[in-house]
């Protein structure tokens, strides 16, 4: 996990992302139980409310769930929840973005196409 | 039960020290106190804490004044700069000192730090050095068993290693038994995430109070041409700006996110450099 105060995302939405890119790598598998809110808060001096805010929004989300006296756990599916809400923010978001981009640099819609065509072949 | 603050004055030999100041400081919640040098933190602290009086005022809890109330007064504790124990005195002989005094003391808490920090039980306090006396008196605050701990510059002389374990135990001790801890620092940077709520003080008033996530979201720094940013931020709440070249940032207050025109940056302004812009005299710009 890493934390960029230079990001407009306040810091207990970027707990969320930073625990939403673990369970997507893998370092945080389905099932598995993650660190709780004390060791995350310790480990990157975020306080405690900050780190429950976030961890309450994967909570919401079913990504993960609380038990009671145990600890936190990878819900299962969360995987899949997780790269759907990607999905739909590259193709709302970054995609508009990238063709933006394009356009202000005088690249055709050929030229994108060929450079994305090749970067999926190598 | 919260601590108030209320319509602080102090002067010392005709020189306002603090004016006015009011402060609400909430149950269970990690606050930070930032201000010049000679800003008046420390009076505030001590007036707080009964070490000294305030001109008028009050100070109560849960609706109680705190003066000539010794109950109460223990469920304060400050740590301060100021060296209140005994030159000769031994570190386990302080620690079983002030556990007289508060009727009680997180001995396991207490033993384990002294360990985890390496500080020497048997020596007196005036071979410690600085950094020790500092971790000492912060093993003491941690371990009495008061719901309001003031911390008075506690990292004082403390090495990186030794700063780093102390907010990991903080930490930790917050979330064993949440009380409320008041921090007064001048390293902003390394307390930003871990407090949560911010009091500004100035010239011996409070000039601002808000969360740490609400001044990160309010402040921006504008950069681009002198012309472009001039325009950009006119009728914005600009507190100060640096300048190179052509290049100039315009630093912004309760700045409304909204589309940047070619040519203009916006990004966020962190907590130190928006302390040193509303902070900053004339003759330091």
């Amino acid at each position: 996990m890493n934390f960029d105060e230079s990001n407009h995302l306040p810091l207990f939405e970027q707990v969320a992302e930073q625990i939403e890119a673990a369970i997507l790598s893998g370092a945080f598998p389905e099932l598995s139980q993650i660190p709780s809110t004390t060791e995350i808060s310790k480990q990157f001096q975020i306080n405690p409310a900050t780190v429950l805010k976030g961890m309450n929004l994967l909570v919401d989300k079913q990504i993960i769930e609380k038990k009671r006296g145990i600890g936190v756990f990878v819900k299962q599916g969360a995987k899949q929840i997780i790269q759907e809400e990607k999905r739909t923010y590259f193709f709302t978001q970054e995609i508009s973005q990238l063709v933006v981009e394009a356009k202000r640099l005088d690249i055709s819609l050929a030229e994108l196409i060929a450079q994305i065509e090749s970067g999926y072949q190598a | 039960m919260s601590l108030t603050v209320a319509n602080i004055q102090k002067s010392y030999h005709k020189q306002s020290v603090l004016t006015d100041v009011s402060i609400d400081f909430k149950e269970e919640t990690i606050y930070g106190l930032l201000g010049r040098n000679g800003a008046g933190k420390s009076t505030l602290l001590n007036i707080i804490s009964v070490r000294i009086f305030a001109d008028s005022g009050s100070v109560t809890l849960a609706g109680e004044q705190l003066i000539g109330n010794e109950g109460l007064q223990n469920r304060l504790f400050l740590m301060s700069e100021d060296n209140l124990y005994p030159k000769s005195m031994k570190v386990n002989k302080i620690f079983k000192l002030t556990a007289a005094f508060y009727g009680g003391f997180d001995w396991e808490l207490a033993n384990h730090l002294t360990q985890a920090f390496n500080l020497n039980p048997k020596l007196a306090f005036k071979k410690l050095s600085t950094g020790y006396r500092s971790i000492l008196k912060l093993i003491v605050a941690l371990s009495v068993p008061a719901d309001y701990v003031f911390l008075d510059e506690p990292i004082l002389g403390l090495d990186a290693s030794h700063r780093d374990l102390f907010y990991r135990t903080l930490i930790q001790t917050y979330s064993d038994r949440p009380r409320t801890f008041v921090i007064s620092t001048h390293l902003i940077e390394e307390v930003a995430n871990i407090i949560e709520d911010f009091i500004i003080i100035d010239n011996g008033q409070v000039i601002e109070q808000k969360s740490g996530e609400a001044i990160k979201q309010s402040g921006a720094t504008i950069s681009g041409t002198q012309d472009l940013v001039a325009s950009f931020t006119a009728g914005m709440d600009v507190i100060g700006q640096d300048g190179l070249g052509g290049l100039v940032s315009y630093y912004v207050r309760d700045y409304q996110a909204q589309a940047v025109p070619e040519g203009i940056s916006v990004s966020p302004l962190n907590l130190q450099a928006y302390f040193v812009q509303i902070t900053q005299r004339e003759g330091e710009k």
